[in-house]
Formats: C-alpha cells, structure tokens, sequence
C-alpha cells in the first residue's frame, strides 16, 4: 500500500501501485482539483504540483509517490480564503468554463515558485503545455501576471 | 631560472617569425561591400528554389535564436570546444550580410570566409557547403537578400585560447577541408547523385551522423557510424542501424519528412527540426536523400523484417496485465513505472484508436547503443512542431527521480529488446536533466 | 425553389427600418418588444410566451430568499450571472439573496437549447419582465399588509418600504400567499438610470467554486455507490461488431459487468482506473468489421457539389442579377469538416431505480433530451427526469447528449446504481458531430462611385442540426443497440438564424442582391451538427474577405468601404469604435509582414453588432500567422454584465484564431484520424495575441440582442483580410495553415514587402 502525501495530508491509497495520482486523488481522496482532459499528457487539465514543479497527474503511478509532496488546486486555498494565484485568477475573471483553470492555476503556481519575477515571454512560454477551448489565454496571463505582480509588490 | 628564460624567449622568437609567416599565408583578402541588392533583382523563380535550398540546409536552425526574428542570428552553438552563435545572415548592412555581394556569400559558403576575409568556425559546416553548386547558392542569395533585414549584433564565439584567433582555422583547414564542388559518381542513378549532393552538400548529414576526432573534424574514414549533436546520439546510418527491422525507402522518406512512421516513430531532439524543414522541400529531394542514405546499409532483408516486427508483437506490454504487474513494493519498480506512466499510450492494444506510438521493441532509442536518447525522451518528451500535428509525449524529468528513471530506462531496455543493460545510464540521466528540453 | 425570405417577418424591411430598434433604446421602461411572432399563450416576454406564470420563474421563501428558475444552462458563458443580476435588479433584492436553479426537467421552465445567443433574448427578458411584475405584486400585496396605498411603496433589497418607517420584508408578503399568478401583458420595468445591479461588472457566481475545486462539474459528481462506466465504441460509424469473448474482462480487478446489447458494448467497474483497463482489454477483445463508409477528405468539396440539394432564394433585392458590361469581382471560400474540441470529455451519471430513470448531464437541452431518450428506451416522458450540471465549455452540440443515453443504456442494464461514464478523449474527438464543410461562391459589381451594384452569392452546406429533439436516431449510442436506431436526421433551420445560411445574407445597404442557399439534404458521411455560430463563421469569413476584395477593387480604404454601405446607425458606431480604438486611420506603416485587416457582422442579421480589427504578423520562414492585437467593439443590446460580453467576444476572437489557423478534422475512408489533440491541434499559448481588447457598446433599456457567437466569423476574415495587406495573399480556404501560407508566399501572386 502507497502513502501519498497530498495537500500537507498523508492518504494510504487503497489502489493499485500502477493506478495514475489523477484517478487516486479524484476517486479515494474526493479531490475535484485535478480534472481528467485526455489521460495522454497533452492538454494540462490534470497538472498538479509534485514538490514545487507542475507535473501531469493523470501519468504518474503512485507507486513512484512515496515520501513526495503533492499539491493540488485544494492545496491552494479556499472559497473563502484563495491562495495568491486563485485571486488573481477570480480577480480577472480568469474562466469561461472554467474546466482547465485548475491545471492553469498549478501550472502557474508552479512558474512562481521557481520565478518569483517571469517576464511575459515567459509567462507564456511556461504555459504552453496547457490546453484552454473556451479562448480564456488573455485573461489566464493576466492573471499569472497579476499574481507574480502581487508576489513582488509590484 | 636564466636558462629557462632564455628558452622562453626563444621559443617565443620562434613562435612570432612562424605566425608572420603563418599570418601571410593564411590572411586572405577581403571582398568589397556593396551596397543592399534590390528585390527586384531577384526573380520569383529563384527566390523560391532559395528557400527550398536554404531549408534542406536547415540554415534558420543555427542562424535564428530561440523565439528570434528569422535568420537573425544568435543562436548558441554548443561544440565540444566552446558556443559560437550562429550569425546573423539577413541583409542588414551592419550587422548581417547586406553588404555582401554574391560572390562574398558564394566564397564564405566554398571557403569558409567572412566578407573581410576572416576565417569562420567549421561550426558553420563550410566542410560540407563547399560541395553546393554556384547556382544553388546564388538562389540562396537571393531568398537570403529578399527576407526582411534585422539589426541585430551577435554575441563573439566564447572559445578558448588559441582558438578565439579565427586564423587558427586555417591551420585546421589545411588538415581536414577539402575544397571542391561535388562529383557525380558515375556508377550510380541521377536519383543516388541528387541525395548524395543533398546528404554530403547542403544536407551535412554527417555534421552529426558521422563520429568527430579530438579536433572535432569527422572522422570521415569512419562513414556514417552515428555520432553526437545537442546532447543527443546521432544514430548510425550504415549498417550498425540499431533499427531491428532496418529502414525501407518509403519509410525513411516519411520518416525525413516528419511522418509518424509504424516501425520508427517520428523524429525526436534535434533531428525534429530537420525534419520540419525537410516537410517544406520537393519529395524528390527527400526520395533522392533516402536513396542515397539507404546505400550506407541501414536496410534489412525482408524476412528479418519481418522477424524483428513479429518479435515485437509478442514483446508488446499487455495492458490486460498492466493491474498485475509484478510490483514489489519498491518506487524503483520499472515495470510499475512503466505501467502507470507509459503503458497509457505504449500499450498492446488493436482496437487502439488514437496516433500509436512506435512498438518499442522496434524503435531506435531502445535499441540504440547508449541509454541517451531514451533517457533525453524520457526527461524532456516529444512534441510537434508549434501548431503542427504530430505525437506529444510529456516529459518526466519532473516526475521521476534519477533513480525511478533508471529502473525504467532498466526496465524498458530489457523488456522490449532483451540486449544488455547500457553503461552510464545514471551520466546520462544527469546530463539529461541539466539541458533544456527541445 | 422557394423564396423563404419573406417568411415570419421581412428582413429586407427589418434591415431598411433598422431605427426601429434603437427607439426602443430612447423609450426606458417600456416592456421588450423582444419577439415579433405570435406567441403560443403568455404575454411576449422572451420564453415567458411558453410559460407564462411567474413562478415558474421566480420562487421566495418565507426567509426571503429568491430562487430564479432557467431552463438555460449555464455553459461557462456567465448566463447564470447575468439573469441572477436581471432578476435581483427587477425584484429589487441584493444579489447574495438570490440563488439560482438552472435546467431541470424536475424544476425550470422549458426553454429549449442553450444555444444560438438565444439565452439572454429568451430567458433574460422573460426573468427581466417577471421580476419586475413580481416587485410590483408583492408592492401591491403590502400595501393590502399595511393597509396604504401601493403608490406610497417602493421595493429595496428585498423589503417594501414606505413613509413613516412602514416597511414588509419579501419573506414575510409571501406567508400564505400563492405566487402562481399568470404573467401581465407589460411589466414596470427599473429604468437604466436608476440600475444597482444590471449594467455593472458583476464577478461571475460559478468562478469563485471553479477556482478552488468545489464539486461543480458533473465529472465531480460521486453519489453514494456510484460505479465507473466505459464504452468499446466501434472503429467507425457503421461497423459491425463481430465477436467478443467478455469472459476475462469480466474477471478483471473491479470490473462489476460487461454490458453487451447488439454492437453496444460497456464496462463496469469500481474504480474509475479500473474501468479504463478493462475497457483497453475489452477493445481488444471486439472484433469488428468496418466498411469504406467515409468519403475520401481531398473530395470533401467536390461531394459538397454533386449531392442532392433543395435550393432556395434567401435574399433578393433589385433584380438580383449582376449589371452587365461591368468588370465581375469573384471568389470562392470554403471550410472543412471542424470539431467543439470540449477540454473534458462528455460525461454524464444516471441512475434507474423503480422503473425511474434520473440523468445528470450537461446537454444543452435537458426537455429534448428527455423526450428522445425515451424514445431510445420506450419509457414514458415522466418516468425520466435530466438535470444539468456544468460540464466542460461545449461550443454546441457535442458529445454531451450521447453520453447521457451512454449513462442511460447502462444503468438500465444495472438498475439501482448511479452509473457515471466518462469518455475518453478518442470518444469526444472521434464520435462527437463536427461542423459542416462548406462553399460559397461570391460575385460582385461596382459601379462607376465605388458603390456595390451587384450581389450574387451562393452556398452550399449540409445541415447544422442533429441535435436531439425526440428521436433516437440522433443520439449516436442508440445506432448500436438491437433495435439499431439511426441513421441521424438533420434539418434546416428557419432564417433570420439559419443553418448552414446563417449570415449568408449580406448586413449592408445594398440594392441589388441575390443569395442562393443550396441546402444539401442527402445523407451525411460524417456526422455533423450545431458547431458555434454554425454557417455564420464561412459566410461572415467569405462576406467579409469578399467585401474587402470589393474595397480594393474600387480602391477604398476597406473600413471607409463598409461605411459606405451601411446607414444602420448602431452598424456604424461598431464598426467606428473598433477601427477608432485600434487606430485603423493614424495607423503608421507596418514592417514586412504585418498587415492589419477589419471585418464586421450583425450576427444573424438581426442580432449582436460586432466589429473587429487585428493586426498580424507572419513568419516569413514557416508561413506561420500570428494575430499581434485584436481590437473588437460588440452592441449586444442593454449591457447587463460588460465584463461577460467582454469574456464572451474575447473567447470568441482566440477560439476562431484557433479554428482558422490551425482546425481541420482528418479521416480515411474507414475512420476518423484526429483522435486527439496531436492528431487534432488547437491554439496554444505561443499563438495568443499580445493583447485582446473588448470595446462594449451598452444600450441600456435596449432588447438583448446575445452575445456568445457574435464574435466567430469576423475573425477569419479579419486575419485573411490582414494576411493580404502584409502580403498580398488572399486566401480563401480555412485553415490557414502554415505550409499553405508558406506555398503562396513563394507563389506568383505574393508580393514582396521586404
């Protein structure tokens, strides 16, 4: 049995070692965070944070978790209390549908931690392996914008 | 002390008489600017043939930086010696080529020379440009003249001494250049001569599919036995191919041209952007390519063909065991790994609908005679070309640590091709994580 | 051939009376006018004409809180926001005292689809109009309370105050009282100018719980006992399945059932992982034969025009033919067969119990959806119930539907569990109805002022409707039950909204027209369906590009040349505020290949203003196009919440930069070849434009006229009008691809800008 450490909490996962975190974490661990888009790496829905880096939740095998930290959108914040890259994102109203924002929202929580102070090329660049339908992309780096911004008291 | 300073003076009488000497013999002159050509000098037709030509030679990948304006200059080439940056080669009369003429431009392509008559790095592979053709490069010109001009200073070689003295490469052309135009051979097809233009001229294949001496010169008498470019392994395009069911014409054609080939995949690391250009050429070029590589050997007869694709069938990973897989408690489990990680896409499965990867049994990587190019897929991923389709594949650097990727590097090794585990997996684990990915 | 023109109402009097319109704007507080046809019943408020009782609209409890009732859906495009801000305005309540319930067939109105912009025009001006009437009867029945004269009260956050300090909170009015109370003929609406609510950049109610993963989505769903479902889809459309030996999957880790009816083939299983390797295993179980069903893709358009098409006039004015001895302007556009793309793929969770059948589904329709699943399993109508929940961004009719009969067919087969089935990302790119390849064919005349003499314009497309609306047939999972439903019927949709016709005629002043819809009612390949903003999106590209071919033809700057043609005062003012804020004018020279390019629209004819403006550069080496800057000004009515309308059209310009550089769906003549998002791609990061401006228009007190398509077809035709001036191409077949970018640039025609 796999201990995950997941948002600070430890979890004994019941699945199988082979099982990707991304069906863990929705299906035993009742996290909405991380969202199933292809199960093939190419679209970002599912990101999460593994240590500080942005990674796809739905590839990895919890059996290579043990004794790692991971963090998911809930890891964040909250409704009431959002973390830095959460506000920013509702206070652009950062979403449309809003199915891939929580992979947006780790993805660029995950820039922040590595680059407290990204240039815009940078942003984007960061950014490109996540996948947006709805056309939210200028709002998604404003709010990444916005929050390094705040980050730095800019 | 007096003795060995004596010397020292001597020697260095000795080295300034030979470098008047060398410097006279290895000065050449330089050629008179002209001023900017105009646009309407060129025709259609030959700016048009230009870009096909400039894109065989891949021109763009070393004289344009990263998210850089065209052929402006500035991108960092790696050499076992130092960076030198790739110039800037639009018609921008400071700081790119606007003030060369076609004969300045035809000579730095023969010769390796700069418009004053500098001697350039073999970086930029002069070694192979002398075979072009004059006509060739005057439509090179004249794509190169009519593309928009960019002011843009790029940085000086970052080289050691004495090899930040450009003059220096005289001595080195004296050693391993050969200047001359390329010569048909007569015992082969017109389609073999194309390729063999193409691979030995504007191609320069063998910049990185041919191994380099300690003066990073090719060890020509060692054909095309696989070498190094950008921190990934050139494979082998003779008949030391680690390909298991060696290459038909159609398949290295499409396989040049950026398709997703069944028994090759598609082309990762730096051979990605060569195929990229090779997508925008006349096919008859790429057909006339693949003729002319085919001849080195990397092909297999057709019943080990297709022993080699009815082994990897029966080595396929069976998802239906994916639940199975012998984990025994250990995050360094390859197989585990392999399963959760990998077998979402590389899995046996016929009714598979989506973009199938290469059999992994079958493909290069896996194969090959060193662990770094499945290693640098494995960190650093596939992807397609910016906005074009092709496989994506997501790297694991992130994911795995060093240790997970070399029980999965194990793993796949023994798994899909039975042969020996490779040596140095761990360098190459390391070397891999410290470079950007492609 | 029949003139469908003149039905319902006349466009052409509608485009000359376009003032009638703005009067509205100058009239504040006089009831919508919204719809012009007769209604079935109710007062013409929107969709209050089908429903007209107020509370089935809106419902307060003895606390005072208000429940608003839509039978829209919310879809990510911020429709809950906006009625919840008409209705906390109208009802003179605090937004946090309003909650919305959006479509059930269990507790909303039936409002048909969410689709087509339609939603505020529908639903905002019928919850608009009862919110106001239900102020004004709970004013009056205070004024019975407290026994004064109504004229002394007024409404304020949810309490009926007057002088003296009198005052009677909602909650309290409604004790005993019934609200059931059919809908008045006008409505004392709260004029713009006195608005706390509406008109204001109110922050979206769903953003906030998207943000921080509440369980919004019906993926999040997880009732008690619920099991994990995935279905063996075939190969392609019609193939047959062969044999399948489901014993070892039945024996796989979790796996609960195999469900095998005739060619539908599903697994159950516990986890949601294990549900995926079994149905790896069960795929490859099934064997299947699959003919050559599909046509060749290089012939799309060639089959476009040998099939069978009914054909009929849309539009005429002056005698509809080209003037003679004047030099004939021509141009062909066309469109391949493109996808919604949803991010998540479908999903849906059902559960039959006690010969009751409950679905959770975010289809854009839940009452026909309801209908036609009961026709797909013989049950009567209100033994099921559909309740949306959001899903992912649909763009139309996507897979949504059908994995609702998926989640249906299977909890029939495994009565008493909620069954959840999620399609895998093949499913939703390859089973999922595309958009209609299309052409349209453009010929136009000048006359000796640079005026537009001649209009002759004709198109062909398949249908833009296979939505289910009762029958079975249009639900993709039923084809592979026993009873073997299917094939798929489509139909046409009556203008001003039209089909494959949307925006086929012309928003200009023009005299002399003619537009021939060839309307291709054979059978269909491919499946295909509503995709946003349907034939709207080649015909604004193909009108637009052709009226900027024109405009160089008579040498006239191209926005000055669609000014020439259009008196429509709110035409005007769009099109002068996108090219005013742009800079279309002072614009200075550009460097070799960057080109501007403009393009306009009146979605639908009758509906939104949108103008749009880009700038765009092109790597001279690739062929690559990237739009720089996009500047848009959008007249979508009364503005209720700008900030939306500025998402919406945002959305818009990135989405269709995605489908006009990049978007072409790919097949064999046996299977569809994009399958997923490298066999598919869309717009990633690289390709944003540095920046996207929304200029809003605001009519306050104006009919709605929607918003979320608006935006579509003006952006091909701006980036193709923008690709000619940084390089004298004109292309005229979407995608614009860069290696067909790159092959005209070195063509004949390219002129050299360097």
């Amino acid at each position: 049995m796999i201990t995950l450490t997941v948002n600070g909490k430890t979890h004994q996962a019941e699945s199988d070692p082979t099982t990707p975190l991304l069906y863990v974490l929705r299906d035993e661990m009742k996290l909405n965070g991380a969202k199933y888009g292809c199960g093939l790496g190419q679209c970002g829905s599912c990101t999460v944070l593994l240590e500080d880096k942005p990674v796809f939740s739905c590839q990895i095998p919890i059996s290579v978790l043990e004794g790692r930290k991971v963090t998911t959108l809930e890891g964040l914040g909250t409704i009431d209390e959002p973390g830095r890259v959460q506000k920013a994102f509702i206070d652009e109203q950062a979403a449309q549908c809003g199915y891939c924002i929580a992979g947006m929202i780790m993805r660029s929580e995950g820039l922040l931690r590595r680059n407290a102070f990204p240039s815009d090329a940078e942003i984007r660049d960061w950014m490109q392996p996540n996948l947006c339908r709805c056309g939210t992309h200028s709002r998604i780096l404003k709010a990444v914008r916005r929050a390094a911004n705040a980050e730095s008291g800019a | 002390m007096a003795r060995f300073g004596r010397i020292i003076v001597g020697l260095v009488a000795i080295v300034i008489v030979v470098g008047i000497g060398f410097w006279a013999w290895a000065s050449e002159p330089a050629i008179d600017p002209v001023s900017r050509p105009a646009a309407g000098q060129f025709s259609k037709a030959s700016i048009a043939k230009g870009a096909e030509l400039a894109a065989l030679g891949n021109c763009q990948a070393c004289h344009t930086r990263p998210n850089g304006k065209a052929y402006a200059g500035g991108y960092p080439v790696e050499t076992p010696f130092g960076t030198i940056y790739g110039s800037n080669i639009t018609p921008d009369p400071d700081t790119g080529i606007g003030k060369w003429s076609e004969a300045a431009f035809r000579r730095s392509m023969h010769e390796g020379l700069r418009r004053d008559g500098g001697h350039l790095y073999p970086a930029f592979p002069y070694t192979h440009f002398t075979k072009v053709s004059d006509a060739d490069i005057k439509d090179i010109y004249a794509f190169l003249m009519t593309r928009p001009a960019v002011h843009n200073t790029v940085p000086s070689p970052d080289l050691p001494f004495p090899l930040d003295i450009r003059m220096v490469m005289a001595g080195w052309n004296l050693l391993f250049f050969h200047e001359g135009r390329y010569q048909p051979d007569g015992s082969q097809n017109a389609a073999w001569n194309h390729g063999a233009y193409i691979a030995e001229g504007l191609g320069h294949c063998a910049a990185c599919h041919v191994p380099m001496n300690m003066f990073g010169a090719e060890k020509t008498d060692k054909g095309y036995a696989g070498g190094n470019a950008a921190g990934w392994h050139a494979p082998a395009l003779d008949k030391s191919s680690p390909s298991p069911v060696g290459w038909t014409k159609d398949e290295l054609a499409g396989y040049l041209r950026g398709d997703m080939t069944p028994h090759h995949g598609v082309a990762a690391g730096p051979m990605a952007d060569v195929t990229k250009v090779l997508a925008e050429v006349p096919h008859a070029d790429v057909e006339a390519l693949s003729t002319y590589i085919l001849s080195k050997g990397a092909t297999k007869p057709a019943d080990a063909r297709k022993a080699a694709i009815a082994d990897a069938g029966k080595k396929s990973f069976q998802v239906t065991t994916a639940q199975k897989a012998n984990f025994k408690g250990s995050a360094k489990d390859g197989e585990a790994i392999f399963a959760g990680a990998c077998a979402s896409c590389h899995f046996d499965g016929g009714s598979q609908p989506f973009y199938r990867p290469v059999d992994l049994s079958l493909s290069s990587a896996v194969n090959a005679p060193n662990a770094t190019n499945l290693v640098q897929i494995i960190t650093h991923g596939v992807k397609p070309a910016a906005g074009g389709s092709g496989p994506i594949m997501p790297g694991f650097g992130d994911v795995l640590t060093d240790d997970q990727t070399a029980s999965l590097v194990g793993y796949v090794r023994k798994h899909f091709t039975g042969k020996p585990a490779w040596d140095h997996v761990d360098k190459a684990i390391s070397t891999s994580k410290e470079t950007a990915g492609q | 051939m029949t003139i469908r023109g003149d039905r319902g109402f006349s466009r052409r009097s509608f485009l000359k009376g376009s003032g009638l319109v703005v009067s509205f704007a100058l009239l504040p507080g006089v009831a919508f006018a919204q719809d012009k046809t007769d209604g079935p019943k109710g007062p013409p408020f929107g969709d209050m004409k089908s429903t007209p009782y107020l509370d089935s609209w809106i419902g307060i409890d003895e606390s005072g809180k208000v429940t608003i009732f839509s039978g829209k859906a919310e879809l990510g495009q911020g429709i809950m926001t906006a009625l919840m801000q008409c209705a906390a305005e109208q009802l003179a309540v605090t937004p946090d005292q309003v909650r919305m319930e959006m479509a059930s067939t269990a507790s909303t109105p039936d409002e048909g689809y969410t689709a087509g912009s339609n939603s505020m025009a529908g639903s905002g001006t019928a919850i608009l109009n009862a919110a106001a009437q239900m102020r004004t009867i709970l004013i009056g029945w205070a004024a019975d309370d407290l026994g004064v004269d109504k004229t002394t009260l007024h409404a304020e956050n949810g309490v009926v105050k007057g002088d003296g300090g009198k005052s009677r909170a909602y909650g309290d009015i409604v004790k005993g009282r019934s609200l059931h109370v059919e809908a008045d003929g006008t409505s004392d609406l709260i004029p713009p100018d006195r608005y706390k609510v509406m008109g204001k950049n109110h922050p979206r109610l769903d953003i906030p719980a998207k943000l921080t993963g509440a369980p919004i989505y019906v993926q999040d769903m997880r009732p008690d006992g619920m099991l994990h479902a995935r279905v063996v889809r075939p190969p392609s459309y019609t193939s047959t399945l062969q044999s399948v030996d489901t014993a070892a999957v039945s024996k796989m880790p979790g796996v609960v059932k195999v469900v095998h009816e005739g060619d539908y083939l599903a697994v159950v299983a516990k986890g949601e992982y294990q549900a995926i390797v079994a149905l790896r295993a069960l795929q490859e179980a099934a064997k299947w034969q699959t003919p050559k069903a599909l046509p060749k893709e290089s012939t799309i358009y060639d089959m476009l025009k040998s099939m069978k098409t009914d054909d009929s006039v849309i539009d005429k004015r002056g005698d509809g033919t080209l003037p003679e001895g004047r030099p004939v302007v021509s141009a062909t556009y066309r469109r391949p067969y493109m996808m919604h793309g949803a991010i998540g793929p479908s999903c849906a969770v059902a559960e039959f119990t006690n010969g009751k059948l409950t679905v959770w589904t975010h289809s854009q329709g839940v009452f026909p959806l309801r209908k036609t699943l009961a026709d797909m399993l013989s049950m009567p109508l209100d033994a099921i119930d559909c309740i949306q929940v959001e899903g992912s961004g649909c763009y139309g009719h996507n897979g949504a539907d059908d994995v609702a009969a998926d989640a249906a067919i299977i909890a029939r087969a495994m009565p008493d569990k909620p069954i959840r089935v999620q399609w895998m990302r093949e499913d939703e790119h390859g089973w999922e109805p595309y958009g209609s390849p299309m052409i349209a064919e453009a010929k136009g005349t000048l006359d000796d002022d640079g005026r537009i003499s001649g209009w002759n314009y004709e198109l062909w497309s398949m249908t833009f409707s296979t939505r289910p609306g009762g029958s079975a047939n249009n639900l993709m999972p039923a084809w592979y039950l026993p009873k073997k439903f299917g094939p798929p019927k489509g139909g046409q949709i009556p203008l001003p909204g039209g089909g494959g016709d949307r925006n086929a005629i012309p928003t200009y002043d023009l005299a002399n027209t003619h537009v021939l819809y060839h309307y291709i009612d054979g059978p269909m390949p491919i499946r295909i369906s509503a995709l946003r903003s349907l034939g709207g999106y080649l015909n604004t590209f193909a009108v637009e590009s052709f009226m900027d071919e024109m405009a160089l033809a008579a040498k006239t700057d191209p926005v000055a040349f669609r000014l020439k043609h259009v008196k429509d005062p709110r035409a005007r003012d769009v099109i002068e505020m996108a090219a005013g804020k742009f800079g279309w004018k002072k614009a200075e020279k550009l460097p070799p290949y960057r080109g501007r390019g403009f393009a306009y629209v009146r979605y639908e004819t009758v509906k939104a203003y949108c103008a749009l403006a880009v700038e765009i550069e092109v790597d001279p080496v690739s062929g690559q196009i990237r739009v720089r800057r996009a500047v848009a000004a959008i007249d979508s009515g009364n503005a209720v919440n700008p900030n939306g309308i500025q998402n919406q059209i945002e959305g818009c310009i990135i989405q269709a930069t995605s489908w006009s550089l990049h978007e072409r769906v790919a097949f064999t003549e046996t299977e569809i070849m994009s399958r997923d998002w490298s066999s598919y791609p869309i717009l990633r990061f690289d390709g944003v434009p540095d920046s996207v401006e929304v200029h809003v228009i605001d009519r306050p007190g104006a009919p709605f006229l929607g918003t979320g398509e608006a935006g579509m077809g003006p952006t091909p035709a701006a980036i193709a009008n923008a690709l000619y001036d940084a390089t004298g191409l004109r292309m005229r077949d979407l995608p614009f691809h860069a290696e067909a970018v790159r092959t005209a640039m070195l063509g004949p025609d390219a002129k050299t800008k360097a």
